[in-house]
């Protein structure tokens, strides 16, 4: 797969929709408004560059700038992007890579990040791609400025720039112990530099600022609780909004009585078609008003939780599906083999819960819309304002402060339509916050999935034959990386009953159980270790190394559970990230597990930074131990039945284990994003551990989702 | 409406509002203290912990009449000319945020067990700060700060 094809097919599982448009912005004109300086540029990612013209569902792919980097007068650094930090630490490793390349200071650096105005136009920060696509190019960027730093200084010195040295924000000839900074080398300059196509790059083994544990670079300001994130926005005159939302999915409006919102004193209903808003000048007088409408709807009978599985097995209405990977002859070695399986797996919707609601606040100066709001695609959110309101892009601006965190969730920009909408009806600012329930019901869902996996192996424990069939979770990592020479491994999409769409690691989460659980099932049928028969049909020494170094920290092998644990392996790969963990579970007579330790391996290229990416791992552990134990949408006839915190749970203090993270830096390898694949060997460990523990398989994600195992009995332990 | 008299970190505020409306919305939208935030309205995530007379209190279920009298505290008063207390220095020495929307909620949390309790043990801390949820998973982090703002003998979290 091109790189190229590689990103269209992620952006097809994120329920993306592609660019409508591309960013044109003069940048001479740009260079004025910064006051002159440096302005260096990078072309088009190479493979959009060779691909350029090719169309993507009827669009042109972006063929303008992705990045770019400025230096002022006063040696100040500013690097833009479209990219959005959302606490996977972003602006704070990014800017070690264009420090470390332009050989300057950590804190010389401001990074502009998410502003449809002012930073290059991006796809949206998503599928793990900021560091290896944006890092690469703002290296590349930092190298060529530095490259035009230090030949501006030769010119004014007369000196052969081969001699000079730029390091610390300074050029400096050894020879006249001469130094100019950055800033006396571009004032008054207005320079605009294309980047050669392959600058050089400084190697991982060279970096002193990159690779570095960092920590937030505006840390501070989180502790403080001076950082305003998208719901904490104020503009003057702004106006609080509210939004009628149906009583169910795909429900009609059969009559609705608006007065009662209308006699509570500063507040306004927008009735415009099927939407119904209220303004008022402040939240509580907002939220009085709402309460105050009665509407009727009629909610069409839907599925509910009990028919999802077969619901999603009868496959989609239109289904156009084709193996995603074949090899060999399944039938036939399926037939010959010593041991076959076959099982089942199910994985249940689950809620992003981002701590912060979608949230926005819109403002309107004449005909052009600003609006700050919580989104992981400012671009795209731009795109559908502007057909909300039928206007040019350059008529709206959005702005994304740092969020309350995404995971996925928040691809699309509904609160930023609903209050530009009411925005325009009042003619001022107006904040729309969606509360726990709105996020709950009509925000969307990571995908359910129902699994079949059939295998075959020969006693000795060599895999023969492998059928793998994903039906509506996605496509994401559902090849094995076992060694298999005949192989089926098929992606069914379904019609789902709710709405679903991205969510932090995507299927691979649902994948990786599947496979990872049905490998557990394999080795205990043929009496093998599960480590020893993954290792014996496994060759990629990257996943070698990862479960090796989880096992090996573990004791994996050399300690034995007490009575009522067991011990748990799971690993795999996405996205250039790999992964495995070894768990220690404790089950209680009453059929509670307990989980009691975690170990979780890593590797993921080059480090960019430590301390950031140990945190995003272990965070990744905590967030799985929710959809791997308990996180589930209850659903029925259109109504979500667990709205709230309250009967959705997700894992609090309590549930968190003892949790080591590995990491392995490859320092001989590029980089890769690390936001999403620390979450996949959790739930195929738990299910293993408790197997080991108890004789009981759980194949369904959640796996306690009352807190205990489903069933009566109490468990049978095995130790 | 009516007029409410509050004291928000060692001030005398003036704040026009309705006597059931939420601490939360009161200090947000009316006093322009964003720091406590908005996480369900229903007292399960903590992220509007303020302190009411030192007590960790969510305010989206305090109303409006009744933080009247009571020394509020919100993050935005924890920073005393540009110092910070223990438990905030020991969240920024431990990295213990990712996206740091629940941060406000836990240092506050925190705050409010360290006075109570200077030297908590780890049950101690997971009990106390089980009603604040951090999406993102940073509690082994959170944890780890605040054992950090425990250490120092005597000192404690007393700001
Ligand atoms: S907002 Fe108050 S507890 Fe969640
Ligand atoms: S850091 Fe994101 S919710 Fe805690």
């Amino acid at each position: 797969m091109s790189a190229l094809d590689e990103l269209m097919s992620e952006a097809r599982q994120q329920e993306i929709d592609p660019p409508a448009r591309g960013f044109h912005l003069d940048r001479r004109e740009f260079l004025k408004t910064l006051g002159g300086g440096l302005l260096v540029c990078v072309a088009p990612v190479r493979e959009f560059a060779q691909e350029s013209g090719r169309q993507w569902q009827g669009h042109e792919l972006p063929t303008e700038l992705n990045a770019w980097i400025h230096i002022g007068a006063d040696g100040e650094v500013k690097v833009f992007t479209g990219k959005v930090e959302v606490g996977q630490n972003i602006r704070t490793s990014l800017a070690q890579l264009v420090a470390e390349e332009l050989r300057t200071p950590f804190d010389s650096i401001a990074m502009v990040m998410g502003d449809t105005d002012l930073t290059p136009w991006d796809m949206g920060t998503f599928g793990s791609r900021t560091t290896p696509t944006m890092g690469p190019q703002l290296r590349n960027m930092a190298s060529a400025a530095r490259d035009v730093l230090v030949k501006t200084a030769a010119a004014r010195w007369n000196a052969d720039a081969s001699t000079l040295t730029a390091a610390d924000g300074k050029v400096t000839n050894p020879h006249t112990r001469e130094s100019l900074t950055y800033g006396e080398l571009t004032r008054g300059e207005e320079l605009v530099e294309n980047v050669p196509s392959d600058p050089p790059l400084t190697p991982a083994t060279d970096w002193k600022i990159a690779g570095t544990p960092l920590r937030k670079v505006n840390g501070r300001d989180f502790v403080t609780g001076k950082h305003r994130f998208p719901s904490d926005i104020v503009r003057p005159g702004m106006l609080f909004g509210k939004v009628l939302r149906p009583q169910g999915y795909h429900a009609s409006l059969v009559s609705v009585d608006t007065s009662g919102a209308e006699r509570v004193p500063t507040a306004k209903v927008v009735h415009d078609g099927d939407f119904i808003g209220v303004t008022a000048e402040d939240m509580h007088s907002a939220e009085q008003a709402l309460a105050a409408i009665h509407a009727n709807w009629t909610v069409p009978p839907q599925i509910s939780n009990s028919e999802l599985f077969a619901a999603l097995k009868k496959g989609s209405s239109s289904e156009d599906s084709r193996p995603e990977f074949a090899s060999g002859s399944v039938p036939q070695a399926y037939a010959a083999a010593e041991v076959k399986l076959d099982q089942h797996y199910t994985v249940q919707y689950i809620a992003h819960t981002p701590l912060e609601p979608r949230a926005a606040v819109a403002d309107w100066n004449g005909d052009k819309l600003t609006v700050w709001t919580g989104t992981q695609r400012p671009f795209a959110v731009r795109d559908e304002l502007c057909e909300a309101f039928h206007l040019p892009a350059k008529k709206v601006r959005v702005i994304q402060p740092d969020m309350g965190s995404g995971y996925g969730g928040k691809h699309t920009g509904e609160a930023a339509v609903e209050a530009a909408r009411l925005a325009k009806a009042s003619g001022k600012p107006v904040k729309v916050i969606w509360t726990r329930e709105e996020e709950f019901t009509w925000a969307y869902f990571r995908p359910a999935g129902f699994i079949e996996v059939r295998s075959g192996t020969r006693r000795d424990g060599t895999l023969v034959s492998w059928e793998f069939h994903n039906f509506n979770s996605g496509p994401a990592a559902i090849q094995t990386l076992y060694n298999v020479p005949n192989q089926l491994v098929q992606f069914h999409p379904a019609d789902s009953p709710l709405r679903q769409g991205s969510y932090r690691s995507l299927a691979a989460t649902a994948n990786h159980f599947a496979r990872e659980v049905h490998m557990g099932e394999i080795a205990f049928a043929l009496g093998l270790d599960s480590l020893q028969f993954r290792l014996k049909n496994l060759t990629d020494p990257r996943l070698r190394a990862v479960f090796q170094a989880a096992a090996d920290k573990f004791r994996w092998g050399r300690s034995r559970p007490e009575e009522g644990h067991g011990f748990g392996v799971a690993g795999g790969f996405d996205k250039g990230d790999y992964v495995a963990a070894c768990v220690e579970v404790e089950v209680t007579p009453e059929r509670k597990i307990k989980l009691v330790r975690v170990v979780e391996a890593w590797e993921c290229g080059a480090i960019v930074n430590p301390d950031g990416l140990r945190n995003q791992v272990m965070g990744a552990c905590v967030q799985a131990i929710g959809g791997a134990m308990f996180e589930a949408i209850q659903f029925k006839d259109g109504r979500i039945l667990n709205p709230h915190l309250a009967g959705y749970r997700v894992p609090r203090f309590s549930d968190v284990p003892e949790i080591e993270v590995i990491l392995i830096d490859r320092k001989d390898l590029p980089s890769s994003g690390a936001g999403e694949t620390g979450l996949v060997a959790l739930a195929p460990a738990i299910s293993n551990a408790v197997f080991a523990a108890t004789g009981v398989r759980l194949r369904s994600m959640p796996m306690a989702p009352l807190n205990a195992i489903p069933g009566d009995e109490p468990p049978r332990f095995q130790s | 409406m009516a007029d409410f008299l509050l004291q928000v970190n060692g001030e005398e505020l003036h704040v026009r509002g309705f006597a059931e409306e939420s601490l939360l919305f009161a200090l947000r939208n009316r006093l322009n203290l964003t720091g406590a935030k908005y996480g369900c309205g229903e007292g399960q995530c903590g992220a509007c912990t303020v302190l009411l007379n030192g007590k960790a209190t969510h305010s989206c279920l305090t109303p409006l009449s009744s933080a009247v009298g009571v020394q509020i505290t919100t993050i935005e008063g924890l920073e005393r000319h540009e110092v910070l207390t223990p438990v905030q220095e020991a969240f920024l020495e431990e990295g213990a945020y990712q996206c740091g929307y629940c941060t406000p909620g836990m240092i506050l949390s925190a705050t409010a067990l360290l006075r109570e309790v200077p030297h908590p043990t780890d049950e101690q801390i997971v009990e106390h700060m089980n009603g604040n949820v951090c999406r993102c998973g940073t509690y082994p982090r959170i944890m780890a700060a605040i054992r950090r703002a425990s250490a120092p003998a005597g000192k404690g979290a007393s700001q």
